[in-house]
């Protein structure tokens, strides 16, 4: 019971006495409003921007929002991502050297990490960070790992394609994923063949894409996967190709249609299916307003979603303009993902890390290796992104990035041996490597990622513009920094150690 | 019988001060239920990861299939230390043979799982949730377990677990795991933890109850047991050094998992496998020692496990592709030695060259729940399976 008056101006100032509908919030957009759309859309807002969306009516934010959607990076990529001419990698059964094998798999490695580093830089870095958090969700439902594609190049051209398609047709995206060379690979459908079919594509299409777990039969996935036989790849170029010779021309019958389909076919009577447009809702519910999707304003988005023929943007709309996005009562109930956490902190705090790579290798110590999710079911977010580890992981962080004012860290300096190498930024083990090992490389790393930030806390509080005494300054970070109050005020009124006690706190955990 | 993860909903209804106690409450007034739940055991589960090569673990030395299939990487008949008439131990693994004498070494031969699964990350998946080849499980085995039977309120933790960032078996929501590299580290990091506040919403609660989890074990464990036994050097002798201090302190915790990497050898298997193989050994013999020392081998149960076992024709690099079954330790001061299971045949291998099973992980998991704490299995492992005779009576 400590520090009791500051903890209510907090509560006062939050308006979070107890849940309730909130009359104001219908007509224009007051400041916690507009914090809320802007975080749950983008990362980490910063006061300016928040300020820019104050005194818009929901409708009006909602669409400036969607306008500044974008269907490219801003960002150019590493380097290797864009070379041209045909793949080249050594394969076992071609006669290739285990030394040929070990140098590949190191270049995959390296090249994966400059991919990771380049994505956070694309997120910090964007007009539209609606765009990346999009191409990050659709990541998460058209999951593909570099864990069995290896090839980093097929895992930037996913990232490429979803992000022309993020805030654009669903099911023009869908089409696309069904050919893309790193699906391709990850779901095994070039392996699908007439007479040896290979399910697993048709399984997840049905069951993570489209309908969802007990909207189709077993029947079902057997006869899609028969339709998208000779879906494959040429492994030269890495573009997806359709082998004639491979592909079953018999009819099939799925979802109680029967015809001579091929693949689209399938796509196009998945996407004629009222659950699919529920299920995808649903998913965009759970990353945009709250662990608990109403199941009414499901239905009435998805048919919107449907009606407008996959229009993400119409999705989205619905969502962000809807009383439910709004209500307090689902403010501060969405658990920050690593990236939100470090992208967000970065972006929040003005800082510009002079090399973003080991900010990939922080969100990958919290649990989210970019462009590696743990399996074709995605990461599951929400309450499993903290555990003993992993929260410890996070506020270790945290707490570092608060020490490092100036750059000029003493404490992380005076480590003997502290300075990052190339393979101290690799986000998974070495064979041999034992898992203690791992881990001080990957401190190595993110310490020398903090060391390159450079932040002042005093100019940052300076943009308020108002007296810096320690009570103004803590009212003005904790509006901005919170979505629901801080558990401990902070005791803290120098302004770097307020910040670090701030972003310790577990409420800092959640958007 | 209530379970924890209900009871916490409950108690999300109305406000209260701390988790902790709240927890306490909860196990004061329901961890009695299922009656005769024996915590006091100790579970060590020890994942060899990467998949070790159970084929040159336990070998088949007298089956002219096994050579056929192993010109470069059979280990000759006459370094097998020999276990039976047609099975023998890696002769890296010598100091067991003591264990084994004294039987308290079982060797299980065979344990699978039907449709095998050949990702490392998907069927390690399998493996700690105890899940079917295509049934998708978000909580760990472990974590069923404790949340249809919790451990007492005044453990340090529900299990800790050593040297790996994942929580593996004790994964999702609702145990009180911990996952540290040694107990020195986690009491300093334990200081960002405070797991104070009061709040009715459900992911902060959340949050505040790892806090007060991470709060809880770090009071309660120490880091400066003075063991006369010795360790043995290395990352794998560390770990079980950790696993030792945290078992010093009591009370406890039901469960310490401990991960030896590195046994993916796609090439070059012979002398990485034989190093580890050996670290291996010694590093369960200093945990025999130190356990002993403190008066616990007698009720700790150590299983080893992976994702899978290797290929048995070995690849053109002198190295072993991802397989399936595999043979697997178990080893305690009340554990019935001796081989169970069968091995697989090497004459009858699948499509891709892989071999079957003989037992069934779930059933070596049910042998833990029901023989060893007196937890009943069906629950925690979604069906039945039957338990193993590996505990002497």
């Amino acid at each position: 019971m400590r520090a009791l008056s500051s903890f209510a101006t907090i509560a006062v100032v939050l308006s979070l006495a107890a849940p309730r509908a909130d009359a104001a919030i219908a007509g224009a957009l007051d400041y916690d409003g507009a914090r809320l759309l802007l975080n749950r859309t983008g990362f980490g807002a910063t006061q300016a921007e928040i300020e820019h969306y104050v005194g818009m009516s929901r409708e009006q934010a909602a669409k400036a929002l969607l306008a500044t959607s974008r269907t490219a990076a801003v960002t150019s990529p590493p380097p290797a991502m864009i070379a041209t001419g045909p793949l080249q990698y050594p394969r076992r059964g071609a006669g290739a050297s285990d030394e040929e094998i070990k140098m590949f798999r190191q270049q995959q490695v390296r090249e994966g990490l400059d991919l990771r580093g380049w994505w956070v830089g694309e997120m910090l870095s964007t007009p539209s960070p609606l765009t990346e958090r999009m191409t990050l969700f659709w990541h998460n439902h058209f999951v593909s790992s570099q864990q069995k594609v290896k090839l980093t190049e097929l895992m930037y051209r996913q990232n490429v394609t979803l992000r022309a398609q993020a805030l654009g047709n669903f099911g023009a995206m869908l089409h696309a994923v069904a050919r893309d060379p790193a699906m391709i690979i990850y779901l095994d459908s070039a392996q699908n063949r007439k007479g040896a079919p290979n399910e697993n594509f048709a399984r997840e299409l049905m069951e993570l894409f489209t309908l969802g777990e007990g909207n189709y039969g077993e029947s079902d996935v057997k006869e899609a996967a028969r339709a998208f036989t000779g879906w494959s790849l040429d492994r030269e170029r890495g573009e997806f190709v359709f082998r004639r010779a491979l592909h079953d021309y018999g009819p099939k019958t799925v979802l109680g249609r029967t015809g001579n389909f091929d693949g689209d076919d399938v796509i196009d009577i998945l996407l004629a299916q009222p659950s699919t447009a529920e299920f995808v809702s649903r998913k965009l519910w759970r990353e945009f307003v709250s662990p608990d999707p109403d199941a009414a304003e499901v239905k009435r988005i998805a048919a919107r979603f449907r009606d407008s023929g996959y229009d993400i943007k119409t999705a989205l709309y619905a969502l962000l303009t809807s009383d439910a996005f709004y209500a307090r009562e689902n403010r501060g109930t969405l658990v920050k993902s690593p990236v939100d956490l470090v992208v967000g902190t970065l972006h929040q705090f003005g800082m510009h890390p002079g090399d973003t790579i080991p900010f990939a290798v922080a969100a990958a110590g919290m649990g989210q290796v970019l462009f590696a999710p743990p399996n074709v079911r995605g990461w599951p977010g929400q309450e499993t992104w903290i555990n003993s580890s992993r929260l410890l992981a996070r506020k270790q962080f945290l707490d570092r990035l608060m020490r490092a004012e100036g750059g000029a860290t003493g404490m992380l300096q005076s480590v003997p041996g502290n300075t990052m190498t190339a393979s101290d930024r690799t986000p998974w083990p070495a064979p041999d490597e034992t898992d203690q090992a791992r881990r001080a490389r990957s401190m190595r790393a993110v310490d020398s990622g903090i060391r390159s930030v450079q932040f002042d806390s005093v100019a940052w509080f300076a943009q308020w513009k108002a007296p810096a005494d320690a009570q103004k300054r803590n009212d003005d970070a904790v509006r901005l920094l919170f979505a629901v109050a801080p558990q401990t005020p902070p005791q803290a009124s120098e302004p770097l150690a307020m910040l670090r006690e701030l972003v310790l706190d577990a409420a800092y955990e959640l958007k | 019988m209530m379970d924890r993860r209900r009871f916490l909903k409950l108690a999300a209804s109305a406000p209260i001060a701390g988790l902790a106690p709240a927890l306490a409450a909860a196990n004061l007034a329901f961890g009695a239920a299922p009656a005769g739940a024996d915590y006091r055991r100790l579970l060590i589960l020890i994942e060899l990861k990467g998949g070790n090569d159970g084929l040159n673990t336990l070998v088949p030395f007298a089956d002219p299939a096994y050579y056929a299939l192993r010109p470069k990487l059979a280990i000759a008949r006459d370094s097998v230390i020999q276990l039976s008439d047609a099975v023998g131990l890696h002769p890296a693994l010598e100091a067991l043979l003591p264990l084994w004498r004294a039987r308290e070494l079982a060797v299980l031969q065979g344990v699978g799982y039907p449709e095998p699964n050949l990702s490392h990350f998907r069927s390690i998946e399998i493996w700690d949730t105890a899940s079917g080849s295509h049934q998708y499980l978000q909580d760990g085995w472990l974590t069923r377990t404790f949340a249809l039977a919790p451990t007492p309120a005044d453990f340090a933790a529900d299990g800790v677990i050593v040297g790996s960032p994942d929580l593996g078996p004790l994964s999702g929501g609702g145990t009180r795991a911990i996952a540290l590299a040694n107990t020195e580290q986690f009491l300093r990091q334990a200081r960002f933890a405070t797991g104070e506040g009061q709040t009715r919403n459900k992911a902060l609660q959340h949050i505040l109850k790892v806090e007060a989890d991470i709060v809880q074990a770090a009071a309660r464990l120490k880091s400066d047991y003075a063991f006369k036994a010795s360790f043995p050097q290395g990352a794998f002798g560390n770990a079980i050094r950790t696993a030792c201090q945290v078992v010093a302190n009591r009370p406890g915790v039901a469960v310490v998992r401990v991960t030896q990497t590195g046994y993916d050898t796609h090439s070059g298997q012979a002398p990485t496998q034989a190093r580890l193989l050996g670290e291996l050994a010694a590093g369960v013999v200093a945990l025999k020692n130190a356990l002993g020392e403190v008066k616990r081998w007698d009720d700790t149960l150590v299983l080893t496990y992976a994702e899978f076992g290797r290929r048995p024709k070995e690849n053109l690099s002198n190295g072993t592709d991802h397989g399936t079954a595999s043979a697997h330790f178990v080893l305690g001061g009340r554990v019935a030695g001796g081989l169970y299971g069968e091995q697989p045949s090497l004459e009858r291998l699948s499509g891709d060259g892989n071999t079957g099973y003989s037992i069934d992980f779930r059933s070596v998991y049910a042998t833990a729940l029901d023989r060893w704490w007196n937890v009943p299995s069906t629950g925690p492992l979604g069906g039945r399976f039957t338990p193993l005779p590996l505990l002497k009576t």
